[in-house]
Order: structure tokens, then C-alpha cells, then sequence
């Protein structure tokens, strides 16, 4: 089992993780590559006075604390009621209050507002003062979906001069979006309470598609959405929420849902679909998670020993699924095959805490994972650590592996992945068809977002006449070539 | 004939004994379903006790067991009727005439009929098992004003209000089936096992049959108001009862508006559309139940039951669809059985398999290229007036059409300021209350009067609303704007034909006959929304051939070892090219991507509203599947320039 004491120790301060090759991560200090960096912070400060401006009611909790005393109180108001009345509503009131107390203690988070609810659930860490609070590569080309704290997407393509920016009225609380496989145009939105589907031509020029460019896909007690997820064959949405014990499978074009309503767990919190399209992980708030089989959508029932299913992700044949469980600091791997029998989670790495001497002191890493990512070919795995925000010396941090399948599956230390000082990760996403390795993309707590490629040579694709690293980065012409494109829009104050 | 006799193989092998065996469940599910509305009907909440002992012995006598297997008989033939009635394809009325001709079809009159007698039948065991004052039709009693106080045969009311409700609900169940489509049987697109599927929707019909059992009673109880007194008197002459002069008589405000009367007529109405929308229902799944067809056959004599030979069987439909069901599946999740397909013939070493499926695949496409093309034509040809009328339909509304309304106002063009005004007030007045795309969530149950041909008379504006979709044929639709378009003169003074919104406004009053055939036109009149849903009618087939055929082609670019799909790679890709050039030119056409009102809580099937929408998203998704998986190699392909310039979108990821 591989231990994050075996990892080389993080950089010291000011340096940044810039790109993996020859089998080590190179560094450097955060102004020599600024090329390579999307800022969008300069839009932070406007950006949270306008949420606040806006609308009110999802300000921070200290200004909600008073409204619920209104809404506590509907019989108490002046209107002259008969007395048997107001008093037999009181009591019924009552009585569904105490119910519904006795629900929430079985399930604690049905207790919280659907902002904290989300930010509970979303993948991002700190999703709630997160500037980013949501990313999508598309699948096929190389465009990306962000959405901003405003509660505006945008869309990035290198090959076209215009940014779309979508805005809905329904779009707000932005948790997750993903772009639908085998669409140029289609983009998924959970919201607060329903979820968007986006059509956004690629080839138009309108840098804001109106309000009819998007379906939307509600359904009574479906909200709000925390994690959506397109089957890989592009043709049905799934869509779950913390509060509705049911999953829907959206039938996009018809708009028509089929719940698929299993009792226990209380809501689902984070989708994953399994990359060959045979397998969906559905995650609870309550300690235990599904896995759906997608031809006759049955599951199989996993409860967990601590805690909920943090986070989880596939392997690209579809055939591994590791997870981290919420107050453990170990992945697990399940694998899946033909033929059924008695499987067992088996724990591939231990994350717990260890502390690295480095120069300027000692730096503990480790601790609960708030996600994971594996990239497409299926050799690199990128770990989030929640780490402390109490602690200086414990940050958030990444943590990348590398993984072999063959002969047996194990994890293999890669390095952390640093950002500059004072930014910790808050997102991460590998880009789904990078041609020389790995590229991962991850956005900083300052609002930068960065694209860290790991240069290596695939094992799963024959390559021909190489022995070492592929076309090895060329630092300068890379720099060279970032800086002509228009994919990483320079926003410096 | 040997196709004729292949499928009544089918049928008789295959969807009798799914009838049967959903008949069956329905049967063994009443007796749960009568216990629990014996338990709710006899329910007092002030001696509960008393309520379970009373219900005790009412299992134990003859009547109840009697009445149970009257309703068990009811049931099956509810089934037998699923059976006889349903359709995959739907049948969408295009005009109000042609809903009305539907309604009044011989077969849709039996159908009406037979359901009111099954109502009055499950009423009459609804009364039996309420027992108390509904117990049977006759009764002794004294008339005050006889003179001799003899003891006479009265009239019980009460027994009577409740078979004539069990009646109307059953005539309105059969009439709104017709509206809502009841009888088309779709297809899901996520396959669940039949009970899992049975147990997500029971909630649905719960819902929905007591919902619409309290819209049929409020109707019932407004015409019982004002009609009752004629099957009384007919009943009391028929059979020699008298009427009672000492209890009030119920078709007054008082003797209406009794709550436990009321609950009764409520209980007994859900009760019976409960226990038929349960038998059609199981009807639904059992019937769309995936069918493994084999791929090939080692015996000669088994041969016709093979996918290639079953896909190309024209009748019956619902055997043509679950092959291609099938077709689809495996395409997509059978890697043996794909390998079947690919396989080459053991003498002689043809791709006989691949060929026909994909013959069969590429005419289904060929047919749907060919039909929206003409209907395209049609529409060009004919629309040069339509064009200046309805322009500001011609707005691509995904919004709803209340938007639409202040859009005419605002249209710059002066002919149309006259009449805009008027058609705008005339929707808000007539369409609003009754219109479904105003009010989503409310389906047309809520309209006061549930009877289409009433609500056509109370309501003649409210034309746009989708539930009057439709069309007979293409053929039909072709011709018939062509013969308006020369019959009338109406365009030529500016009140178009093909605005739904266009209403015979006041100023040309003048024009007396102009006026009528306009009002006969307005009802003759199909939309071009219902009509580009009669187009896409039977799309499910195309979907599902669409996605067999993309599937098929990616799984061969690893599968496929003799290259037999690389022959046909060509044509696929051809015809899938030439389909969504002739789906885009469809959905420009006005109306033709407008949304349908999703009827959120009616078993009523609305899918064939969106198949439209849903074979759009199904051919760029299989474009793209077979350009995601070849790439560039689709480059060696030989297509002609047009196709390869489309296609090149679908490599650049800009369609």
C-alpha cells in the first residue's frame, strides 16, 4: 500500500508545480511561466458585492439568522381566525415539526439550507467562497465550461474569439455542470433547484445565448441538484439531490424523467459514471453508497464502516472504481467483472498525516480527501486533500499517484502539485484527450486556474521508436505557444 | 401468406400470453386494492372498531364474493380491450373534425360503450359493498300523501345517483383515453425489471386516478344537476318503482352537496379508475418488455423468427418495434450477439445478417428522409401565403405561447394590426382559462367541461393547444392546405388560413360565406406543430435503428473481422447525412420546435409529443459517435463533397 511518507516533500513556498517529465515534476517560481495561468480574480471582489446585491437571501447565515423567526410563526399573524382553529393547526403544526425533527435526526443534513447543503456535498472544496465553483472540460475538444460565483458560465475555446456567457434566472448555486459526450453543443447545469441543459453553438457569435437556449429539467422535491452526470453514450441524464431519495435519468430531448427511488440513505449527494457506460456510483449523505448497473438499473448496496461516499472515480475501462470515504484518510478500490461473486473494498493507499521537514519547517500533508481524479489513460491519479485551514503548516494540497494496473493494480507516489503562495486548490479535472500524457487543470482559491501536464508515455498505446519521455517540453516554444492562443484570456488588474 | 402466419406466431405466442399474464396480475392485485376501499368506503373515525367488524362481515357474504367475481370479470375484460385497442404508433387527431370523426368511429363507440357498461357493473359492486342506504335500487316506503298508506316499491335514489356515476366515469375514461392517447403504448428508453417499473409509477396512478375521479364527479354532479330527472323517470317507468316524496330528491343543491354522498361518489369513482389504470399499466409493461429475438438460427424452420427476417415484417407493428428494441440493445450492450451480426455465412460466406438488418435500418431512414422532404415541399409551396400571415409565428417560440401573444401585437407589419388585437384578446379571453400551454401543470381535466365537443364549443379560440394534434396521413396534409389555399379568398384580404390565432374578425362580417367556410376551415385546420408530430409519429423506430446502426458501426471498428461493415460504411453515413439535412430544414419550419406542455401527473402518454426532439438528438449523437470512433480515417470514405463538407462539422465538433 503506498503512503504519502514515500512521496518527495512539497516545494517550498513560491514555488509552483509546473509539469511532470522524465518521470519527476519540475518547478518553478510563479512569475516565470504567468502564460500559462487563467486569473480570474480580478473579478472577485466585484463578483461577491454583486451576490450580495442581488439577492439577499442567499447571503452568508449571519443575515438569514433572523427570517426564520417569520416564517416560524404563519398562524400568529392578526387575521381574525376562530379560536378551535388556530389552535387545532397549532397543534398539527406542532406535531409535523416534531416530525420532521425526527427525521432530520436521522438524517442530519436534511436540516441544512440548500447553500450550506451544497457546499456539504459539491466536490469543490470551500464551495462556497470558491470563485470558480464549477468546471467542465468538453469531451472532445478543447473548450471548458466555468462557472463563476455570480452564477454566470463562460466558455472558453481557443479556436473562436467570442466567450459565450450563459446567465438563466433558474441558474443560481451552480454546483456542478458537465458537457454531454458525443454533442458539440449540449451543457449540463445543477442548480439550486433544477437542472439546465444548455445548448450553446459552437459556431455562433453571440456572446450571450439567450434564456431559450436552455431546457429545464425539473422535477417536484429534486432540488437542489449537487451532481449530475451524462451517460458516455450521450443519451441520458442522471441528476441527484441530498433531498430526494430518488435519482432521476432525464430523457433530455423529451424532458421526461424516470426516478429510480431506492429506500435508505436519504438523498444522493455525487454521480459518477463508469467511462465505458456500464456502471454509476451513487453516493448518500447517510454512510453507505450504490453502484447501479446501467442495463436493467439495479444496484448493489455498499455501507460504509465511518462515514458517506466523499468522492469516487472510474477507471477508463470501467472496470475499477476507487472512492475515499469521509473521515478516512485511505482510497479504496472495488473492481467489477462479469462474473458476480463476494467482493471486498480493498484499501490501495493510506493518506494519513506525515510530516515533511523542509526548509522553512515542517509541513504536515495528509488527512480526508475531498476528491479524486483519474485521468483518462488511466495513469496518473490526482488526489485533493482537505487539509486544515486552521493550520498554516496544513494546506490543502494534491496529491498525485501514479497507477498500474498490470501485473497487479498498486499506486505509485508522483509528487504534489503546488500552486503560488497563499493558493490553495479548490478543483481539479483532468482534460479528457491529452495527447501527450496527462494535463490537469485546477483551479486555485485566488482564482487562477492552472493546467499542469504530465508528460509520459501511455502504456495502453504503442509507441514507436521512444524510449524516454515523449517530445520532451520544450519550455520555451511551449511558452511560445500558450501565449498565441486565446484560450487563457490574460486578466491582469 | 408465410409473413401472416409469422406473425401471428408472434402475436399468438408472444403478446397474448404478456396479456394474459398482466390480466393476471390485475385480477390477483383487485383483491388488496377491494379490501382497502372496503376498509376507506365503510370508514367512520368515531368507532373504528365497529368499522373493522363490519368489514369482517362483509367478507364473509355471498354478495361481496359475488360482486368480487363480477369485478374480477370486469377486469378481464378491461384487459381484453388493452389488448384489442392499444397501438404503438399513435393516432393523433389533426382538427377538431378529426377528433370528433375519432370519437365517433364505430370501434371508439363499442369501445365507449362497453366501458359504460363495465362502470355501471364495478358501481353496482361499489354500491353492494357500501351497503347502508345504497344497498339496492328498491325499497319499501310510505308516501305521506297516500290515502291508504300502503306500503309501495320506492325509488332508492341514492343506488342510482351511484351506477349513473360509475357510467359517466366509465364513458369519460373511454372518451379521454381517445383525447389523451390512452391506448398508445410507448417505449421507455431505461429499461427496468417489470416490477421495479410497476412500483415507480403505482404512486403516479394513485395520484392520477383520484385526481381525475374528483374532476368526473364535480362534471357528474353538474349534470346530474340538470339531466337527472330523466333517467329517474325512465328508471321508475321501466320498472315500476315509484319516487319517494318523503326523503328530498337528489338532484337539488341540498341533496347534491351531501359530503358523504359526495365521498362515496369520490371513493367508488377512484376505486374503479384505480383498479383500470393498474390493469393497464401492467398491460404497458408487460407488453414493452424486452423480446430477445435470436440473431441467426441453426434450424431452417426456425428461421422467420431470426432479427433480420423479423425486422423486415411490416405487420405487426408491435412486433417490428420490439425487434428493433432489440436490435438497438444488443447493438449496444451484447458483444456475443454483435458478433453474430458480423458474421459471414458458413457456405458461400456472406454478410447475410449485416445485410439485411442494415437494408432494413437504411429504408426505415430513407423513408423518414423522404416523407419530411415532401411534407418540406408541401409546405414551400404552399407556404408563400402563409409566409406574410404567420409571420410572427414563424418566430421559432421555444417559449411558451403566451410570449407569442404580445409578439403579434408588436409585429411591425400594418396589414396585421387590425386583426392582431382581436386574436390576441380572443386567446387571452377564450384560450386562457382552458388553454394547456398556459397553465403546465393543470391538464385539460381542469376545465369545467371535460367533454371535448362541450369545451370546443365553450372554448373556439383555444386551437393551439397540443392535445388536438394532429393528422391521417401525410397524404392527407399535403393536399388538404392546397385545396383551402384555392377554395377560399380569404389570404387575399388578410385573414390568413394558417394563423392558429386568426379568428373571423369583426370588419369582415360583410362576407357572410367567407365567414363560414372560415369557421369550418378553423376547425379543419391542422397545426403545424401537430403535424410535424404526426411526422415523427412512429419515430421511435427510426431512434432506435439510428442508434443499432451507430453502435454497430463503432463496436466494428474493434469487432468487425471480415470488414463487412466497411461495404455499408458509406451509405450509413450517407443516409444519416441526408436525414439531418432534412430534420434541420424541418425545424425551421415554424412551430416545428416549439416545446409541448409536459402534462406532468396524467397516464395519458405524451412521448410521441417529443420524438420529434428526441430522433434530432438521437442523429447527432449517432453522427458523432461514428465520427468520434473512425476520426480521420473517415477521410478515405467516399461520399460526395456535400456530405464530406457536413461531415467535416461533425470532425470539428461544430454542428
Amino acid at each position: 500500500m503506498c503512503s504519502l511518507a514515500s512521496f518527495p516533500p512539497p516545494l517550498p513556498s513560491g514555488q509552483t508545480t509546473l509539469c511532470e517529465s522524465n518521470n519527476e515534476l519540475l518547478s518553478g517560481t510563479a512569475s516565470e511561466h504567468p502564460q500559462k495561468q487563467v486569473r480570474v480574480s480580478p473579478f472577485r471582489h466585484s463578483l461577491k458585492l454583486h451576490s450580495r446585491t442581488e439577492s439577499s437571501s442567499k447571503a452568508d447565515g449571519r443575515t438569514d439568522t433572523h427570517t426564520p423567526t417569520h416564517t416560524h410563526s404563519p398562524v400568529s399573524c392578526v387575521l381574525v381566525v376562530p379560536k378551535w382553529l388556530s389552535v387545532s393547526s397549532g397543534f398539527s403544526l406542532a406535531l409535523l415539526r416534531w416530525f420532521s425533527s425526527f427525521h432530520g435526526s436521522m438524517f442530519p443534513h436534511l436540516t441544512l439550507s440548500s447553500e450550506d447543503m451544497l457546499a456539504e456535498f459539491s466536490q469543490v472544496l470551500n464551495w462556497s467562497d470558491c470563485v470558480v465553483r464549477a468546471f467542465a472540460w468538453h469531451p472532445h475538444t478543447d473548450k471548458f465550461a466555468l462557472a463563476l460565483l455570480d452564477d454566470s458560465i463562460k466558455i472558453y475555446n481557443p479556436k473562436s474569439a467570442t466567450t459565450p456567457t450563459l446567465k438563466h434566472r433558474l441558474q443560481r448555486s451552480v454546483a456542478a455542470v458537465q458537457w454531454k459526450p458525443l454533442c458539440a453543443s449540449a451543457l449540463a447545469v445543477a442548480c439550486q433547484n433544477c437542472s439546465l441543459v444548455w445548448h450553446v453553438d459552437p459556431c455562433s457569435l453571440s456572446t450571450r445565448p439567450s434564456s431559450g437556449c436552455a431546457q429545464v429539467l425539473s422535477h417536484p422535491g429534486h432540488s437542489p441538484v449537487t451532481s449530475i452526470a451524462w451517460s458516455p453514450s450521450g443519451s441520458l441524464l442522471l441528476s441527484a439531490s441530498p433531498m430526494d431519495t430518488a435519482m432521476m435519468v432525464w430523457d433530455v430531448a423529451s424532458e421526461s424523467c424516470v426516478p429510480l427511488q431506492r429506500v435508505g440513505g436519504g438523498g444522493v449527494t455525487f454521480l459518477s459514471w463508469s467511462p465505458d457506460g456500464s456502471h454509476v456510483l451513487a453516493s448518500t449523505p447517510s454512510a453507505l453508497f450504490r453502484v447501479w448497473e446501467t442495463r436493467m438499473w439495479t444496484c448493489e448496496r455498499w455501507p460504509c464502516v465511518k462515514g458517506r461516499c466523499q468522492s469516487g472515480c472510474w477507471s477508463p475501462d470501467g472496470s475499477r472504481l476507487l472512492f475515499a470515504v469521509q473521515g478516512e484518510a485511505v482510497i479504496y478500490a472495488m473492481t467489477f467483472s462479469d462474473k458476480p461473486g463476494p467482493q471486498a473494498a480493498a484499501a490501495v493507499a493510506d493518506l494519513s498525516e506525515t510530516t515533511f521537514n523542509t526548509a522553512k519547517g515542517d509541513i504536515t500533508v495528509g488527512g480526508e480527501i475531498q476528491s479524486l481524479s483519474w485521468d483518462p489513460t488511466g495513469e496518473r491519479l490526482a488526489v485533493l486533500l482537505k487539509g486544515d485551514p486552521q493550520a498554516a503548516d496544513r494546506p490543502a494540497i494534491i496529491a498525485v499517484f501514479k497507477t498500474r494496473s498490470n501485473p497487479i493494480f498498486e499506486l505509485l507516489p508522483c509528487g504534489f502539485v503546488q500552486g503560488e503562495l497563499d493558493a490553495e486548490p479548490r478543483l481539479m479535472q483532468f482534460h479528457p484527450n491529452f495527447q501527450h500524457g496527462a494535463l490537469l487543470t485546477v483551479c486555485w482559491s485566488n482564482g487562477r486556474i492552472t493546467h499542469v501536464p504530465f508528460y509520459f508515455l501511455s502504456a495502453g498505446v504503442p509507441h514507436f521508436g521512444l524510449g524516454g519521455s515523449p517530445s520532451l517540453p520544450r519550455p520555451q516554444e511551449g511558452a511560445a505557444d500558450f501565449a498565441n492562443q486565446s484560450l487563457f484570456t490574460e486578466l491582469i488588474s | 401468406m408465410f409473413s401472416n402466419e409469422q406473425s401471428c406466431w408472434f402475436v399468438r405466442k408472444v403478446v397474448c400470453w404478456r396479456a394474459v399474464a398482466s390480466i393476471a396480475w390485475a385480477v390477483l392485485l383487485l383483491l388488496p386494492i377491494t379490501a382497502l376501499f372496503v376498509i376507506l368506503s365503510r370508514f367512520s373515525l368515531l368507532h373504528p372498531i365497529q368499522t373493522i367488524s363490519e368489514c369482517l362481515s362483509f367478507a364473509t357474504c355471498a354478495s361481496a364474493i359475488f360482486s368480487l367475481i363480477l369485478m374480477c370479470g370486469v377486469i378481464i375484460m378491461v384487459g381484453f380491450l388493452n389488448l384489442e385497442y392499444y397501438t404503438v404508433i399513435p393516432t393523433i387527431a389533426c382538427s377538431r373534425i378529426a377528433l370528433l370523426g375519432q370519437l365517433l368511429h364505430p370501434r371508439q363507440l363499442v369501445h365507449s360503450l362497453a366501458h359504460c357498461i363495465m362502470g355501471t357493473i364495478v358501481a353496482w359492486c361499489c354500491a353492494v359493498t357500501i351497503g347502508g342506504r345504497y344497498e339496492s335500487i328498491g325499497g319499501p316506503c310510505i308516501q305521506n300523501d297516500d290515502t291508504d298508506r300502503l306500503p309501495q316499491m320506492c325509488l332508492n335514489e341514492y343506488h342510482l345517483i351511484l351506477l349513473l356515476a360509475g357510467a359517466f366515469v366509465g364513458f369519460s375514461h373511454s372518451l379521454l383515453g381517445v383525447i389523451y392517447n390512452m391506448n398508445y403504448v410507448s417505449f421507455h428508453t431505461v429499461q427496468q425489471y417489470k416490477y421495479l417499473r410497476f412500483k415507480g409509477s403505482l404512486l403516479l396512478v394513485v395520484r392520477c386516478s383520484s385526481t381525475q375521479a374528483l374532476y368526473c364527479v364535480r362534471n357528474y354532479i353538474v349534470m346530474y344537476f340538470f339531466l337527472g330527472y330523466i333517467p329517474k323517470a325512465w328508471i321508475c317507468k321501466t320498472l315500476n318503482l315509484h319516487l319517494n316524496s318523503s326523503v328530498h330528491p337528489l338532484d337539488s343543491i341540498p341533496g347534491l352537496l351531501d359530503p358523504s354522498l359526495l365521498y362515496h361518489q369520490w371513493i367508488s369513482a377512484s376505486f374503479l379508475l384505480f383498479t383500470w389504470h393498474i390493469t393497464l399499466l401492467l398491460f404497458r409493461i408487460f407488453v414493452t418488455e424486452v423480446y430477445s429475438f435470436p440473431v441467426q438460427s441453426s434450424f431452417t424452420e426456425d428461421a422467420h423468427q431470426c432479427l433480420p427476417k423479423v425486422l423486415t415484417d411490416k405487420q405487426p407493428m408491435i412486433l417490428k418495434f420490439l425487434a428493433l428494441q432489440d436490435f438497438a440493445l444488443l447493438s449496444q450492450h451484447s458483444p456475443s450477439r454483435r458478433c453474430e451480426v458480423f458474421s459471414l455465412s458458413q457456405p458461400g460466406g456472406h454478410p447475410h445478417n449485416w445485410n439485411a438488418i442494415t437494408k432494413e435500418c437504411l429504408s426505415l431512414l430513407a423513408d423518414l428522409t423522404q416523407r419530411l422532404v415532401a411534407y418540406h415541399d408541401t409546405v414551400a409551396t404552399n407556404g408563400r401565403s402563409k409566409s406574410l400571415s404567420s409571420g410572427s409565428e414563424r418566430k421559432t417560440s421555444s417559449e411558451s405561447s403566451v410570449t407569442s401573444g404580445p409578439e403579434d401585437l408588436m409585429s411591425p407589419r400594418p396589414a396585421m394590426l387590425l386583426r392582431t388585437p382581436a386574436s390576441v384578446f380572443a386567446r387571452s379571453i377564450g384560450g386562457f382559462p382552458q388553454s394547456p400551454l398556459t397553465a403546465p401543470f393543470t391538464p385539460d381535466l381542469d376545465s369545467p367541461f371535460s367533454s371535448p365537443a362541450l369545451r370546443r364549443l365553450t372554448a373556439p379560440m383555444d386551437q393551439c393547444s397540443p392535445w388536438f394534434g394532429t393528422v391521417q396521413s401525410p397524404h392527407i396534409m399535403r393536399r388538404a392546405p392546397k385545396l383551402w389555399s384555392t377554395s377560399t379568398d380569404s389570404q387575399v384580404n388578410g385573414s390568413p388560413p394558417a394563423s392558429p390565432a386568426s379568428v373571423p374578425s369583426p370588419k369582415q362580417e360583410p362576407s357572410k360565406p367567407s365567414r363560414l367556410a372560415q369557421f369550418l376551415q378553423n376547425r379543419k385546420e391542422q397545426l403545424p406543430e401537430a403535424s410535424s408530430q404526426a411526422l415523427f409519429a412512429d419515430s421511435q423506430a427510426h431512434i432506435w435503428a439510428l442508434e443499432g446502426l451507430s453502435y454497430l458501426v463503432q463496436a466494428s471498428f474493434s469487432e468487425d473481422q471480415f470488414g463487412v461493415v466497411q461495404t455499408t460504411l458509406p451509405s450509413i453515413l450517407g443516409s444519416m447525412l441526408v436525414l439531418q439535412e432534412a430534420v434541420d430544414r424541418h425545424f425551421k419550419l415554424p412551430h416545428a420546435s416549439s416545446k409541448p406542455v409536459r402534462s406532468a401527473g396524467s397516464l395519458g402518454e405524451s412521448t410521441h409529443k417529443t420524438l420529434r426532439f428526441a430522433l434530432r438528438a438521437t442523429l447527432k449523437t449517432s453522427i458523432y459517435r461514428i465520427t468520434t470512433t473512425f476520426g480521420n480515417h473517415l477521410n478515405a470514405v467516399k461520399m460526395s463533397a456535400e456530405h464530406r463538407k457536413r461531415l467535416q462539422l461533425f470532425l470539428e465538433y461544430k454542428e
